[in-house]
């Protein structure tokens, strides 16, 4: 999956984090994350739920002010508002009773935090027509937000996030309540997304297996500590057992990875399935 | 009904409604009913402040209800919103009782404080009411794109810059003033009622934001136009006809579109969808297909 | 020491008859109204009990139209709005607060006809303030036993699904999947909360009701994350603020304007406020005395939505 990275300066990076640490209530929840992503790059955020992933997504958003370390977006410290970040939170609810329209919610990602009534200007119908057609979305462009399934939603939001030309996409968790098919058809999208327009995706997931047709590097996130790399360099026993600080087993099966928490007093073990072998079981991850 | 005695009514309900259809669609849309309701409410005790002082009633009632406004964007950020705003309510109310002890006020005074009154119209009051109107309107004019951007998604309108915290109690601060222009006619205890159920109603009937405030004003100003035609007739409380009007109204919208729904066959999209907010993570390992 | 209870107590305070049925009253709706509402805080419940308070009091006027017990008034009004919240919008948060809504505007519409049908047939002025109100001194001695009854029945109810209320309020999804019938649970506290906010609005008025039932719970969760320990706490804060209450109120006859007293309502919503404010800036010292012990206290998380309760480790 990965091409061989030409070298390109730090500015170049649509997202560096530089040692970055956070506490909260006391608690230290991020030590020392460093990694960069690049403009184009789909970057997966792995690691299970609490360690990390949201603070994180917080940390690049501005929302929360890390303790120590550096944080550039587009070559530039952080501030308040980085309109070259979309940002496609987790739960978005939406009420099925809600007045509102896909083409509306799509519509505010333009402008909604301008002040004032979106003016009739033929351009910003078509800006929204255009993204709904970008995430497959056309044809429920007038469908009340509230009725549409999970996945539509998600699609949705996805053509908010991007109709105001961001250079990043910030997904958090956009698999978590998809069932497999949606899943499949988000990623896919995301995909074709960052490769033809040349938006950094990054997205998090405590599921590595849906990404990894599609992702170029990923972190690996694991008791507010990172690992950075490809997929092979990353998801290894070894780093992973660093990072959690216990003994970590990673199995390959099938060309999907599973990791588990290894056998007391082993050290980890990577196996990998030999070719040619009998049919294992198709192997779901676990949460 | 409509002699020149009444003519004041007429126009004064006229804008009370409008203004109540155009705050209402987004009390509703933000959930914010409590609120809606306890800021005209707690502000009853700035009328009997006003009465202990001898000073204009609207001012204390403003005066209040802009204190609720701020109060409980203020308590919010200290803790649920939901308690902030019975606090600051029962807080008002508390102080209401207060005044009210000290006064020598006609009790049917406090009732249409309170229940609304027909016949209480001064043309003086008019055009303050006209200019609290107006203001509200365009409160809502320029506070539209992020009102409808915090209440869907609110961490989108953090990372854009949008304070929701700020937009919230700005918001409250147009719901305070539009609960000040209400006194005389449907009462400080019914006027939510009128910001509730139009806007409610409306949303069974469309799907577009601007449509649905159209047709909430529209629905706000049937409802008080028919109770003060009753209220006159009858001599029943304004307030009565409004709050059961409000109520019946939501209902039969409610039951037109879940006949609505059930009439039609397949799914299309925008209709029926699953909705897979609430599936449990159990559900991955179930086959795939929606 | 005489000395410091006369200043403290008017004369008379401890020999009259109102005032030590106010005492009475007012402590067992304040540990009942206590209780319930440390689950309506959890719950985010508030506007509903405070919904079902106003609308009681559409029944309490209509009980006085009709000559009938008030409390029964109340209480069966209350209980009947509880039900139809229930039925018109649960599930979502907005949805069930516009149901409230509408509940509310109709009950307070209803209550509009019934006081003015009151007022007009039976021309008493000053029945809307005594029914929204209330007065904690004018408490009717022969419905002290009733209500003292009704109240532990209500804690008996609570205490008796005290397990299933906190999971299904604190983790609907993770109740149902435990088997807890989270649809009827829902619907019992609604009518619990209805029983004892009836109870409260009819003897200390709907102020009171409201303020018992948000204010001390609200504290004493700031002060506990355990809420058997919360409820036992509301209560005990609830009865300080209505005790402390009724002592001023008596002593405010004393106060100018001299013989004519400051309404109890007011001392005792005071002293709710006082208490909720207090224990917040118990609860800011004690964090920042942590944060300080252990490392860097970089900002705190996003403006303020209190912790979540944890659920009792017994």
């Amino acid at each position: 999956m990965t091409e061989p990275r030409p070298a390109i300066g730090i500015d170049d990076a649509v997202l560096s984090l530089d040692g970055v640490s956070v506490w909260l209530a006391g608690r230290e929840v991020l030590h020392d994350v460093r990694f960069r992503v690049m403009p184009g790059e789909f970057t997966g955020l792995i690691g299970p739920n609490g360690a990390g992933k949201t603070t994180i997504f917080r940390v690049i958003l501005g929302l929360q002010p890390p303790g120590a370390g550096s944080v550039l977006v587009g070559g530039r410290p952080l501030d308040r508002h980085n309109p070259i970040i979309g940002y496609v939170p987790q739960k978005v609810f939406f009420d099925p009773d809600m007045p509102l329209r896909a083409r509306d919610v799509v519509g505010l990602g333009l402008d909604g935090h301008r002040l004032g009534i979106p003016l009739r200007g033929g351009g910003r119908r078509q800006a929204v027509d255009r993204m709904l057609a970008a995430v497959d979305a056309t044809h429920l462009a007038d469908a009340r937000v509230g009725n549409l399934s999970g996945g539509e939603q998600q699609r949705v939001l996805i053509a908010h996030a991007l109709i105001s030309s961001p250079r990043l996409l910030l997904l958090d968790e956009p698999l978590a309540n998809l069932d497999i098919r949606a899943e499949g058809e988000v990623v896919a999208l995301l995909a074709r997304i960052a490769r033809e327009q040349r938006i950094a995706v990054l997205i998090s997931a405590h599921d590595v297996n849906p990404l990894l047709p599609v992702m170029d590097r990923l972190v690996y996130v694991a008791a507010g500590r990172t690992a950075s790399g490809t997929t092979a360099e990353v998801i290894r026993a070894e780093v992973l057992s660093a990072l959690y600080g216990q003994h970590v087993d990673v199995l390959r099966v099938h060309g999907r990875i599973l990791v588990v928490s290894g056998a007391e007093g082993a050290s980890g073990v990577t196996l990998e399935e030999t070719p040619g072998g009998a049919a294992a079981p198709d192997v779901v991850a676990l949460r | 009904m409509f002699s020149s005695f009444m003519v004041n009514t007429w126009i004064a309900a006229s804008m009370v409604a409008v203004i109540a259809g155009v705050v209402g669609f987004f009390v509703v849309l933000r959930g914010s009913a409590f609120a809606a309701h306890a800021i005209p409410h707690g502000s009853f005790g700035g009328a009997a402040g006003a009465v202990l002082l001898g000073v204009n009633t609207i001012l204390g009632l403003g005066i209040f209800a802009v204190g609720g406004a701020l109060g409980i964007g203020w308590l919010s950020r200290r803790g649920r919103h939901d308690v902030a705003t019975a606090l600051a309510l029962v807080l008002m109310l508390g102080l209401g009782s207060l005044f009210l002890s000290f006064s020598v006020e006609y009790a049917g005074a406090v009732y249409s404080l309170l229940f609304g009154e027909v016949l209480g119209v001064p043309s003086d009051d008019l055009l303050p009411m006209a200019g609290l109107g107006i203001a509200c309107i365009l409160a809502i004019a320029v506070l539209y794109r992020p009102l409808l951007l915090t209440s869907i998604t609110p961490e989108v309108a953090e990372a854009r810059g949008v304070r929701p915290g700020r937009i919230e109690t700005g918001f409250l601060l147009v719901v305070a003033l539009a609960s000040t222009m209400t006194v005389p006619v449907v009462g400080v205890l019914l006027m939510f009622s009128l910001m509730i159920g139009p806007a409610a109603t409306a949303r069974s009937f469309t799907s577009s934001p601007l449509p649905a405030i159209a047709l909430s004003v529209a629905i706000a100003l049937i409802i008080v136009w028919f109770g003060i035609a009753i209220a006159y007739v009858t001599n029943y409380p304004v307030g009565f006809f409004v709050g059961t009007l409000g109520a019946l109204s939501y209902g039969s919208a409610r039951v037109w579109a879940a006949r609505r729904r059930s009439r039609r066959v397949g799914a299309s999209p925008g209709d029926d969808g699953p909705r897979l907010q609430l599936t449990a993570p159990l559900l991955r390992a179930a086959p795939p297909g929606r | 020491m005489s000395q410091l209870l006369n200043a403290l107590f008017a004369t008379g305070f401890f020999a009259s008859a109102p005032v030590r049925a106010a005492v009475v009253v007012g402590a067992v709706v304040a540990v009942v109204t206590g209780a319930v509402g440390v689950f309506t805080v959890i719950r985010s419940q508030a506007f509903a009990g405070h919904a079902l308070g106003e609308v009681g009091s559409a029944g309490g006027s209509l009980a006085f139209l009709s000559g009938t017990n008030p409390l029964w008034g109340y209480m069966g009004v209350a209980v009947i709005a509880a039900g139809l919240m229930e039925v018109l919008g649960v599930h979502r948060p907005r949805a069930r607060d516009v149901a409230t809504g509408l509940v509310l505007g109709a009950g307070l519409g209803f209550a509009a006809l019934f006081l003015y049908l009151d007022t007009t047939s039976t021309s008493t002025t000053g029945v809307t303030v005594t029914i929204l109100f209330g007065s904690l001194f004018t408490i009717s001695q022969p419905m002290l036993p009733t209500i003292v009854v009704l109240s532990a029945v209500a804690l008996v109810v609570i205490a008796s699904c005290y397990r299933m209320l906190l999971l299904s309020s604190l983790s609907p999804e993770l109740a149902a999947v435990r088997g807890v019938p989270v649809r009827a649970v829902a619907i019992a506290y609604l009518v619990i909360m209805a029983v004892a906010v009836s109870l409260a609005a009819e003897t200390i008025g709907t102020i009171l009701a409201t303020a018992l039932l948000v204010g001390p719970p609200a504290t004493a969760l700031r002060l506990t994350k355990r809420p058997g320990g919360a409820m036992v706490l509301a209560g005990l804060i609830g009865v300080a603020a209505v005790w402390i209450g009724i002592v001023l109120a008596y002593d405010s006859f004393y106060w100018p304007p001299v013989d004519h007293g400051w309404p109890v309502s007011f001392f005792v919503v005071a002293m709710v406020f006082v208490f909720y404010l207090g224990s917040g800036a118990v609860a800011s010292l004690v964090r920042a005395r942590r944060d300080r012990r252990v490392g860097d206290p970089s900002a705190m998380g996003e403006s303020g939505c209190e912790p979540h309760v944890d659920a009792d480790a017994a």
